[in-house]
């Protein structure tokens, strides 16, 4: 598989909090088209916020962030949905729409000012059907389906929305190790063969070493970015959480209790 | 696709709907005229009774223009609040928005007299009475959104509107206590609600407003359907929130204040006609819900007006207690059924 060359989101010393409360600085990463990236790190440590900043919902601190080689606070609102797409925490407000009519809503930007549909429409929303297995669900209520449903509906719209840079809070909470692992291998494949660049906040390491192309470890001082191997390797995964609760082994790439 | 076309189909049965409680509403009243009668009045035929010919054209077809545009509009701002508060019991009614637009007509029609005396209203008085009660409606509905913004509870909201209600009617009181028997008489009666009462000049007033709020709904399409999915999603779909927000603000204080400065504060039509249209029109898509609820809206104004004409009767019901009589119980028997109200 090809990986991009371009440079599609990028972060520079970037600060991110609320007002004079600064929940992280020092951030850095580079990522390229075709790279799923995991952000990881302890509860509260600004693992959503990050992405909340990213996503542009709230404003940086100090610092760069970098959108397709273009400053992110110079697009536009219309712009910049066409550049970047958003799976976020909070649920839809109407759940009476249909898992179709919800993707649907990702065209948006494409649309003219009634959102009629192209040809070109409705072969972006089949396509994000068929990708998320969603085909025999499309003319389901929102409140009719499960979590893990629910979740690779809204990943569906994100996906139908067609930008290179895909960001999601949390994609995998309340879903069991399968769905975990399905949700995580869709996005992979998203990434891969669509050539976009996902990135996404968790708690699942375990999973996100064995499945990105980078890993984010938010720390609160350094915050290391790189390959998880390259991560595993300068034992950044070991400081991640105290010692006598958790251990990590760099053998399997997994956490242990401590006896 | 197959779900356009069963709504094609339901558009047309509403549409005769319409057609049928428009004659309906034309054909009853105090005076009782045969249906035949009545149709054949308004093809242009002559009535056995001259009289008739004049009550159709000059009181009961203007009246039924005004219930089409007063349920239309309500229920069109209604689905309006629904959307944009993220809501599914918002209602200009509920929310205080119809108080704050009896507060503003209470302050010109209790207050300005007091202080003028003058109590003639010519067509730049019910331009000013428009004015006023869309100035009124703003005013709470701007307030009931800078809440909205920091309680996210659904409920709180509710109640604040319920408050804004009472300070509203407390308020009305003192003005009553102060005013004339005569402007009082006119805000009690203002207050029950008619459409009946309106000269050709409100009418036309009232459609210039309906036409601008059916406008600006229509220009709202597709930030209102990103709305469903909640604010962030809408802003990254590329939805400029400002300016959206304003628009559709727009639109919903001039349809809840307009109508509710000629036809007084009717209740419960903004609330209940989106969940009854959804009924049918099993959709969220603005597109055809705007049309739809405008249409089932109309024929729920057009049924009650006829209800408070009570056939053959004398007597005219005050038609806010009768939307009050069908809305409410629509209201309860939705949130028994449902439990939860979906939107």
């Amino acid at each position: 598989m090809e990986k991009g060359i371009q440079k599609s989101l990028s972060t520079h010393d970037l600060a991110i909090g609320y007002g004079k409360n600064v929940v992280g600085q020092h951030i850095n990463l580079e990522l390229h088209l075709g790279t799923l990236c995991a952000i990881v790190g302890v509860n509260g440590i600004g693992k959503s916020t990050l992405l909340r900043t990213m996503g542009r919902f709230q404003t940086k601190l100090s610092g760069n962030i970098h959108l397709n080689g273009k400053e992110l606070y110079q697009y536009s609102p219309l712009e910049r949905s066409k550049s970047l797409s958003v799976v976020l925490t909070e649920q839809p407000t109407s759940k009476n729409l249909t898992a179709i009519e919800l993707i649907a809503l990702g065209r948006q930007p494409y649309t003219n000012w009634l959102g009629t549909l192209s040809v070109e429409d409705e072969k972006n929303i089949q396509f994000a059907l068929n990708a998320f297995l969603l085909d025999d669900l499309k003319h389901r209520k929102c409140h009719e389906l499960s979590d893990g449903q629910m979740q690779r509906v809204l990943i569906a719209r994100a996906m139908a929305q067609d930008t290179p840079v895909i960001l999601l809070d949390e994609p995998t909470t309340h879903l069991d190790l399968y769905h975990k692992v399905q949700i995580l291998k869709m996005l992979q494949q998203l990434a891969h063969n669509q050539q976009k660049t996902i990135v996404f906040t968790t708690h699942e390491i375990e999973l996100a070493i064995q499945l990105c192309d980078k890993i984010l470890i938010l720390d609160g001082k350094e915050n290391p970015f790189g390959d998880p191997c390259e991560l595993i390797e300068q034992k950044h995964f070991e400081k991640l959480f105290p010692s006598e609760m958790v251990q990590f082994d760099a053998k399997t790439g997994s956490f242990k209790v401590s006896k | 696709m197959q779900r356009s076309r069963t709504y094609r189909i339901s558009f047309i049965l509403i549409g005769l709907a319409l057609l049928c409680s428009w004659v309906l509403n034309l054909s009853s009243g105090s005076v009782h005229i045969p249906f035949e009668e009545t149709v054949s009045i308004l093809f242009g035929g002559k009535p056995k009774v001259e009289a008739w010919s004049y009550i159709v054209w000059d009181y009961r077809l203007p009246k039924s223009f005004t219930a089409i545009l007063v349920g239309g509009g309500l229920s069109l701002s209604g689905l309006l609040m629904q959307t944009f508060f993220r809501n599914p019991l918002a209602g200009p009614f509920v929310l205080g928005i119809s108080s704050g637009a009896s507060l503003g007509a209470a302050l010109l029609l209790m207050g300005a007299t007091m202080v003028t005396g003058m109590t003639s209203f010519s067509f730049l008085g019910d331009a000013s009475l428009a004015l006023a009660a869309s100035v009124g409606s703003f005013f709470v509905l701007s307030v009931v959104m800078v809440v909205a913004q920091r309680v996210k509870d659904t409920m709180a909201l509710l109640i604040i509107g319920l408050m804004f209600g009472s300070i509203t009617s407390a308020i009305v009181s003192v003005l009553a206590y102060f005013s004339s028997a005569e402007s009082l008489q006119r805000f009690i009666f203002w207050s029950f609600g008619s459409v009946g009462n309106l000269t050709p000049n409100q009418i036309i007033l009232l459609t210039g407003i309906v036409i601008i709020g059916l406008l600006l709904s229509i220009l709202s399409l597709k930030p209102l359907n990103a709305f469903l999915l909640g604010e962030h999603y809408a802003q990254s779909l590329g939805v400029s929130l400002k300016k959206s927000r304003l628009i559709i603000i727009i639109a919903t204080g001039l349809l809840a204040g307009g109508i509710t400065a000629f036809a007084g504060p009717i209740a419960f039509v903004g609330l209940a006609v989106p969940h009854l249209t959804r009924q049918i029109f099993d959709t969220m898509e603005h597109k055809v819900l705007i049309p739809a609820v405008f249409l089932y809206g109309a024929i729920l104004m057009l049924l009650c007006d006829t209800l408070a004409q009570w056939p053959n009767s004398a007597s005219v019901l005050p038609i806010n207690a009768i939307t009050s009589l069908v809305g409410a119980p629509v209201v309860i028997w939705l949130l028994v059924r449902k439990r939860k109200m979906l939107f």
